[in-house]
This record gives structure tokens, sequence and C-alpha cells, in this order.
């Protein structure tokens, strides 16, 4: 019965038992062909050189390139990142770590009642899927197209919150601060504050 | 006669396929008998139906008559010859719960990224499965003031609610707390609070865990981890002997939360407050984590195992050794102690009641509680409770609940023997039978109870002498059931383990013969001792007077005895080995000091008060800590004396292989009741308990919860607040010889003699500050 198929028992099986085919070497090419590879060889001289040389010269990435993460930020400064761990969840490489915590007024990091107190990215593990940021609610996270991630020890490479976060542009207040006057999240999200108001610089 | 009814069976058609469900079953439940999910957010099993949310709309047809609409399943009780089609089978049921997860989430807010119920939400979950993508609504949500704080612990989002009834109901009906309710009508309709009533609630945490969605969070766990952070452990609480299940959540190895676990014959699916809320301790105290040992400087060092184990092991062989255990042990740790001490010490100087207690308890626990069967069933079908020195509510909340739940399904009659009427009682109804302190005993023999009566005896009936002696004439001649209930989780283990010295492992009387044959067999040793051993405060004495030179001590507090100085100087006299999770005041004075795993930390199971073994695993698996059994166990190995229990499997193992003993049991000497002292005005006698949310250790690092307990107060009947010229809030002082308390006075139904406070709450710690707690004389006079 051909559905029945009779186990092999490990003795039947030898090394020396298995047949194999003798392959049919070709000999030396003749004289015509080789002339022919060396053209190839000649041609090329005349041709744009693609080699860049890197590190000392860099080309642009492609616009839309997987590369480091970036936290960003509201134009006021606050985080937008709300520590929600919907971008730890859709991870598949199982790459980020968040812990979020309360806001209060005292110490307020992004709208709302909820930050990101603490964000890992573990940049042996991620594999530059962006499923992450798909899964962002607020824009928090993006992908920059920074490529040169590489060092010599594993700590180094999972980046912290302040490895990732956005740099202060201008207009920005370094956070913690209150949110801008009148505005409240939802203004944030809808993108209505457009920079920061001199009553949330509480260091002055 | 028969005590088992037969259950009328009603057969009826769902979704094609037919089931038989006993009569008044409501379609629901019927379905899910079948396996048939019909999506629902207000039902729920304990609570009674309201047909609040409407989302499990199904249509219905009875003996080929249609319902004209879809009707809610979650209140309707099956027929016969019923037909039911669900959203499997009916386009117009799944249509009209489409129609009413869209109404639902009308004013629903998107912030399921920042809400605590993200991941584990029932309205997520249902509006994936019923509900449609799109929304058809372009006005305005409705909007409320983001979380406003129930109490400390618990926090309302109102915009979140879908107004399904859930707590209010299991306020109102389960724990018969009006902490929570429904305002308001129409589109504008929202949970709200008693804001002018204080906020008094030992449940509240149960309606953060039945909420649907996640208008109530609670404030511990804030914003802390989503559902696949967490890795869950199934446990057993170790607060008190309710012995409620429990589920532990923990993140990293860091205890998050704690839930209460499906348990339908013990703690249903509640638990109290401090179950679910007290778990910081853990971390929040400052965790011993080397042994350390005594140089001959006097001053504790650290030391490494071997050093300490070696140093314990000479000073236990030189000394003559008695054993202290805290309720607080596990079965098998207590186990562990109790081995120990009959093996490695040789004595049968053991006592794990590290609390107010008496011979007379002692002789009781042996001749009426070890081995006993009364279990949480006895209260559902008790024609009488009566309570006798034990507080359901602030000692045993489960077994409240269980009174609470009988009472309000069949008017359960609770009668409480008591100095001090107080809430819980009040909740239940109960009759108030008011006594002076001590004078329990003889109120107690005028009830009249029937085989079918169950009695409550609480620890505190220790306290006044002849009260456990009456409680067992009184089941005698009336055959009705007794239940000891005391307060910590490990007393019924240590009792049944036999860490006490009149009772080997087993319930066996250390006076009989055959029963030390019994355990000498299993434990391989030609001998065991056979007087009865020493109680506690005996032991105490021994230390003083040179009898005993050294103690091994495990969870105890000094200050939990009412000699609590004469035990301190007793622990500074003696070579004290202590096994402990923390700095204490017994660590300060112990020669060896041999840290231990904490709950959380180890597997085990406690015996609740009805003897129902509760297992668990240990929840946090990368400790170092290891069990009290398992250091005994070196100990015994370092002294020569084996008593080979090197696993908490083991242990398990060789408990099942004793068995329990079936021959006589020893009998309880009749103990006759203290005189009542007379009083001069100015005096009064002193009685308290302690309440469920205290000083106690195990609730150390708990701000929020602690902000939930009732506020501290010294009460007194109107006659003496009359005499004493005070009123409501007036500050009362009450003293001893040792010292003094000062507390805002409260008028209450109060026995006329007596003066009432915490025994351990903020401000009024009897037993160190007065150094009394029940029974004896106190001065009290107009601060």
């Amino acid at each position: 019965m051909p559905d029945q198929i009779e186990p092999i028992t490990p003795r039947e099986i030898s090394v020396n038992d298995v047949p194999f085919a003798q392959v049919e070497q070709n000999g030396p090419k003749g004289f015509f062909d080789q002339l022919k590879g060396f053209w190839v060889t000649f041609a090329t001289m005349f041709k744009k050189v693609n080699t860049v040389q890197y590190p000392e010269v860099k080309e642009p990435t492609a616009e839309r390139f997987h590369g480091r993460h970036q936290l960003n930020r509201h134009e006021d400064g606050l985080e937008k990142c709300i520590g929600c761990e919907l971008c730890a969840w859709a991870c598949p490489a199982d790459a980020i770590l968040v812990e979020g915590d309360n806001n209060t007024e005292e110490n307020r990091m992004s709208p709302g009642e909820r930050y990101g107190k603490v964000y890992q990215i573990n940049y042996l593990r991620c594999i530059f899927c962006g499923l992450c940021i798909e899964a962002c609610p607020t824009r928090a996270l993006t992908m920059t197209n920074e490529y040169e991630l590489a060092d010599e020890t594993r700590e180094k490479l999972i980046f912290e919150k302040g490895d990732l976060l956005a740099p202060l542009t201008q207009g920005m207040l370094m956070p913690p601060h209150p949110m801008y006057p009148g505005m409240d999240d939802s203004n944030y999200y809808r993108g209505e504050v457009k920079g920061s108001h001199p009553s949330q610089d509480i260091n002055k | 006669m028969t005590t088992m009814q037969e259950v009328e069976m009603i057969s009826l058609v769902i979704d094609g396929f037919e089931v038989s469900v006993p009569k008044g079953t409501l379609v629901i439940r019927a379905a899910e008998k079948l396996g048939i999910q019909i999506p629902r957010f207000c039902d729920h099993p304990l609570l009674d139906p309201v047909g609040a949310c409407r989302q499990c709309l199904v249509d219905i047809e009875i003996n080929g008559r249609a319902f004209p609409k879809p009707q809610a399943s979650c209140t309707i009780p099956v027929e016969p010859g019923m037909i039911v089609k669900t959203q499997l089978t009916s386009a117009v049921a799944e249509k009209a719960q489409r129609g009413v997860m869209e109404l639902l989430l009308v004013n629903h807010p998107l912030d399921c990224p920042v809400c605590d119920k993200g991941g584990e939400c029932p309205l997520q979950n249902q509006a994936m499965s019923t509900g449609q993508g799109e929304t058809r609504f372009e006005g305005v949500k409705r909007t409320f003031q983001k979380p406003i704080n129930i109490s400390s612990q618990v926090l309302l989002d109102r915009e979140r609610c879908v107004l399904c009834a859930r707590c209010t109901r299991f306020s109102e009906q389960i724990a018969s707390d009006p902490f929570i309710t429904l305002n308001e009508r129409g589109a504008l309709q929202q949970v709200g609070i008693y804001e002018n009533q204080p906020f008094e609630s030992y449940f509240s945490g149960n309606a953060v865990q039945i909420c649907p969605v996640g208008a109530l969070t609670g404030a511990s766990y804030r914003f802390r981890a989503r559902p696949f952070d967490l890795v869950s452990t199934p446990s057993a609480c170790e607060h008190c002997a309710s012995g409620c299940d429990m589920r532990t959540d923990v993140r990293r190895g860091k205890t998050l939360r704690r839930l209460a676990g499906d348990d339908a014959s013990v703690n249903e699916e509640w638990n109290c407050d401090k179950g679910r809320w007290a778990f910081k301790y853990v971390t929040a105290l400052d965790r011993l984590t080397t042994p350390m040992v005594r140089n001959s400087d006097g001053v504790l060092v650290e030391a490494s195992w071997p050093e300490a184990l070696a140093a314990a092991a000479a000073g236990l062989s030189t000394n003559k050794s008695a054993v202290l255990v805290g309720g607080r042990a596990t079965y098998e740790d207590a186990y562990g102690y109790s081995k120990f001490a009959r093996i490695a010490l040789g004595t049968n100087d053991i006592d794990f009641r590290a609390r107010l207690s008496s011979d007379e308890e002692r002789d009781f626990l042996a001749a009426h509680v070890v081995g006993s069967t009364s279990t949480y069933r006895d209260i559902d079908i008790a024609d009488q409770v009566v309570l006798v020195a034990f507080e359901p509510e602030e000692e045993s909340p489960i077994v409240f609940l269980r009174l609470n739940k009988a009472f309000r399904k069949r008017a359960l009659k609770v009668t409480a023997i008591a100095t001090k009427l107080s809430i819980g009682v009040e909740k239940l109804k109960g009759e108030f039978v008011k006594v002076a302190p001590g004078a329990e005993a003889s109120a107690l023999s005028s009830q009249t109870l029937t085989n079918k009566s169950l009695i409550l005896v609480g620890e505190r009936a220790s306290e006044s002498a002849g009260l456990l002696s009456a409680v067992a004439a009184l089941a005698q001649s009336s055959g009705a059931k007794i239940a000891w209930i005391p307060r910590r989780a490990g007393e019924r283990g240590a009792l049944e383990a036999g860490a006490i010295g009149n009772l080997l492992p087993g319930g066996r009387p250390v006076s009989d013969a055959a029963a030390r044959v019994d355990i000498a067999a299993v434990w391989s040793t030609q001998s065991l001792p056979t007087d009865n051993g020493k109680n506690a405060n005996e032991i105490i004495a021994a230390v003083h007077s040179g009898a005993i030179g050294a103690l091994v001590v495990g969870g105890v507090d000094p200050l939990d005895n009412e000699a609590s100085t004469q035990m301190l100087a007793a622990l500074d006299k003696a070579f004290v080995v202590s096994l402990e999770i923390a700095p204490s005041a017994v660590t300060a004075r112990a020669n060896v000091i041999l840290p231990v795993a904490a709950v959380t930390e180890k597997s085990g199971s406690f015996l609740n008060w009805e003897g129902r073994p509760r297992k668990f695993d240990a929840a946090v698996a990368d400790t170092h800590n290891r069990s009290d059994l398992r250091i005994l166990s070196m100990i015994a190995d370092e002294m020569g004396r084996t008593i080979s229990l090197a696993t908490v499997t083991a242990a398990a193992k060789e408990i099942a292989s004793l068995g329990r003993w079936d021959g006589v049991k020893s009998s309880l000497n009749k103990v006759s009741v203290a005189t009542t002292p007379s009083l001069s005005p100015n005096e009064a006698i002193i009685t308290s308990w302690r309440r469920l949310l205290d000083l106690g250790t195990l609730q150390a690092g708990e701000e929020n919860l602690a902000a939930t307990s009732r506020r501290t107060v010294a009460v007194i009947s109107s006659k003496r607040a009359d005499t004493l010229g005070v009123k409501d809030g007036d500050r009362l002082t009450i003293s001893t010889q040792l010292g003094s308390i000062t507390l805002p006075a409260l008028v209450e139904e109060i026995h006329d003699d007596a003066v009432w406070a915490p025994r351990n709450s903020r401000g009024s710690e009897l037993l160190s500050q007065l150094g009394v707690a029940h029974g004896a004389v106190v001065k009290v006079a107009k601060a």
C-alpha cells in the first residue's frame, strides 16, 4: 500500500551505503571564452563608480529607510509618548520595554494623565520592521534614517529614553512643565499647540 | 429529613441545540452551558440581574409565540418550550447587539492607550467581536472631569462608564457598604459617591475588579503595566484565616497587583482590600539578605550561611531550648518547627500563639478545633449564627461576606455576644447581646441554639476566662457546631501541624502513648518528649528563671503579647535564633539571624479556618531566599539531629503519610469565669479588637490603603459620656500604670462599664502603650 511507509531503523543507514554520482568536471575553457571574460573587466573600467568611501563619505539613505527610533515632542517641548506600551505590544522581537507613570501638576512630562517613565529599545533585538511606529497612537515614536548602530558592548545597544528623545528645537521647553495655558490634551493631539508660552517656563 | 430537594429541570433550544437546565436559570447562563457566549457587561453570576447594559439581546420564542423585540438574556429565566436565537443564528439579535454596542461607544472616550483596562477590557474585546469598525456619531462626546477619587485607593473615570451598575450592585448586595451609587438620569446618568459621608468599605477593590470598563481603577496599579507584561501565579492570601484564592501578578520580579481568585466554596469571587492591596511589604520592608551572627563583642555582623548555621546549632545544642513561631507560618513551615522542636531540641516547649492566649484555649483547641470540619457551607445552612469574641468584618472579612449573603438571601439570624456593637453586626442586623468585658461566658450560656446552629469563636475568646468552656458546654447541650476563626492565616495550619505543646502533628495528643508511637514511627525516632510542654508565657517565664536558655523565634512580634516588656527582656537574656524577613524587635536581640523567604517567594500552603488547604506556588521565582523549613532542616543537620525536611514537597508528603488522629481527643477541663471587678466612676474595663486595616507589619508601605482605614476613636456609652461630661469628638484619655493614650471620643452602643479602642491602630497601640487589651481596669478621663 502506498500510504504505508515503512520506518527505517537507524541501523540500516550507513554513510558508506549512500550512493553518490560522479559529477562531470568541465575541462579548461577555450581561448575565445577567456577573452570574453577579460573584456567584461576591461569595459567596467570606463563605467561610473558606485563605491563610496564610507565612513569618510556618507550617502543619504532612501527617504523612508527604517533607522534608529526617535521619541518626538510636542511643539512646546512636552513629550508625545504617553507610556501606553502599544509599541511594546506590537513588537514581534520583544525589543521594547515601557513603564508608564502618572503625570502630576508638579511633574508633567506629557499632556494628559500618563507618560512613559521608562522607555528602552534593545537594538540587538530590533528588526526595524516598523510595527511599533504603526502602533503608536500619538505619533510619539517614529524612525530616523540613522543606521550606524554598532557598538562594543551589549549594554550600549539598549537605548534609554534619554538616547531616543528628539532634541529640543526653537520654541520648545525642557519638560517637566505645565501644559499650554487654556489647552488640554485633546488640543495637543489635534496639533493646536504651536509653541511654548512664557508661563510654561517654570525655571524663570 | 432530606436536605437536597429534587431540582426541576427545564429543556429549551438555543441556536438549534437542546439543553436542560435547572428551573430559574437565566437564558444567558443556559447558553454558557452550551458554550455559546452572548456578549454582556452588567451580567454577573453573583449579582442580582438588572438588565442595565442591554448588550445581551437575543431573539426568544415560547411555544411558537415570539417576543416582538429582542430580549435581554441576562434577566429572563428559562421556560419550557423556549426557542432562543442568539447573535449566531439570528440576524435580528446580531443587529440589535451591534446597535447597542454603537450606542455604548457613543460617549465612551477613545483613551484606551492610557486606560489601565486596555488589553483586558470586556468592552474592548466585545467591541471587536460584536461592534462595527466605524462610528456614525459625529457630535461631541460627553465629557466629565477625569479621575475623581472615590477613596485614596479607588479612582473613578465617569466618561468610561457604561452604566452597568455592577459596582453599585456589589456595594449594595454583597458588601452592604453604600460607597457608590448611580446619580442623575438619561445621558447625564453617572456613578457618584456619597460626598458627605466618609468612605468606609473594606471591599471596594472588588468593584474595581468587576468593572467591565476602565471606569474604576486602583490607584496603586495605575499605569503600572499591561496584561502581557504580567506573569500571573495562582496564590493564597496570607493576611487572614479566611483563605481567599488569589492571583498574583508579577512584572520583572515585583508584585504589581493581586486579584481575587474564583473559588465558589470559599471566597466566591471576592476578597477584601487588605488582601488585594497589601503586598508591598515584601519590598517595602528593609529586607534581611544575609545571615548575621552576634560576635564576642556583642555586635551583629554579617556571616556566611555555614558560619551562621554552626553558631545557631552550637547555641541550641548547649542550652535547653524552646520554639516560638508566629501565626503567619505556612502549614509546611509550621510542621518544620513542630518536628524541629521535638527531634532537634527534644522538647514540647513550642507555641504558635504569638498573641494573648490561655491554657484554656490550648485545651479547647486540642479538644474541639483540631480536625474540626466546620466550613463556609455551615454558614449557608445554619439556622442561627452566634458570634463569640469575633468581629467578622474586621477579623475575617470573607466570613462576613458569607454571613451577609445568608442574611440577605434568607434573613439568617446573627447573634453577637460582644462588648460593643460593631458596624459589621449592624449591617447584618444582628441581635447584639451587650456584655461587660469578661462577662461573655454567662451571656453565652443563656443562648438557646439548635443542632443546626453555628458558633463562630474568635481568637479573642482566650482573653475571657471561662468563655471557651462555655462555648464547649453550649455546643454540647444544643448540638450546635463550633468554628474557631483565628485572625492570622497560619494558625489553623500550625495547630494541625502540632506547633503547640500539647499536640503532635495531625491532632495527636502528646499525652496519648499510642499517638506518640504513631509519630515516632514516621519520624524514625526512639522517643518523643511526653510532657505537655510550656505555653508562650511559661516559656518566657522559664527564660527568666534560667530553665530555658535558648529560643528559636520565627515571625513573632513581641508587641503582640500582653507581657511585651518581659518578652523583650527574655529575648535579651536567652540565646535567640531568629528566622525573619525583616529587622524587628526580635532580630535586634537575636544572637543568630537567618533571613527567610516571604510568602510570595516560596511555595507551600495555608490551612484556612475550615482546615481547608490553600496551596500556592512561588510568585516571584528568582529570589535566593529559603523557606523556614529548609533553614530549620539545615540547623538540625548541623546539630546532628536531622529532621530530613529539605523541601516543601517532602514536608507535604510526610504530613500526608501521617494522616489524621482517629483516637480519643483530649478533653477540656471547665474553667470558671473570673469575677467582674467593681469599678469606681473614673474607671472602666478596657475592650478592643484589631481592625482590618491597622498598623500590622504586612501592611507596611501601603499609604493609599492605610488612608482608607477607619478613624481611631475611643468608644464609651452615653451613660458614661454624661458622667464624664464628654461629647462626640471630645478627647478622652485612657490610662494604666504603664502609660496613657488620648483619642477622640465616640458615644455608641457599648456596655456601660466598658471603654473600647482599636488594638493596633495609629495612636492606639494598646498592648505597647497600655499593656492591656481586654478585661483589665483602666482609668478614663476627659482630656
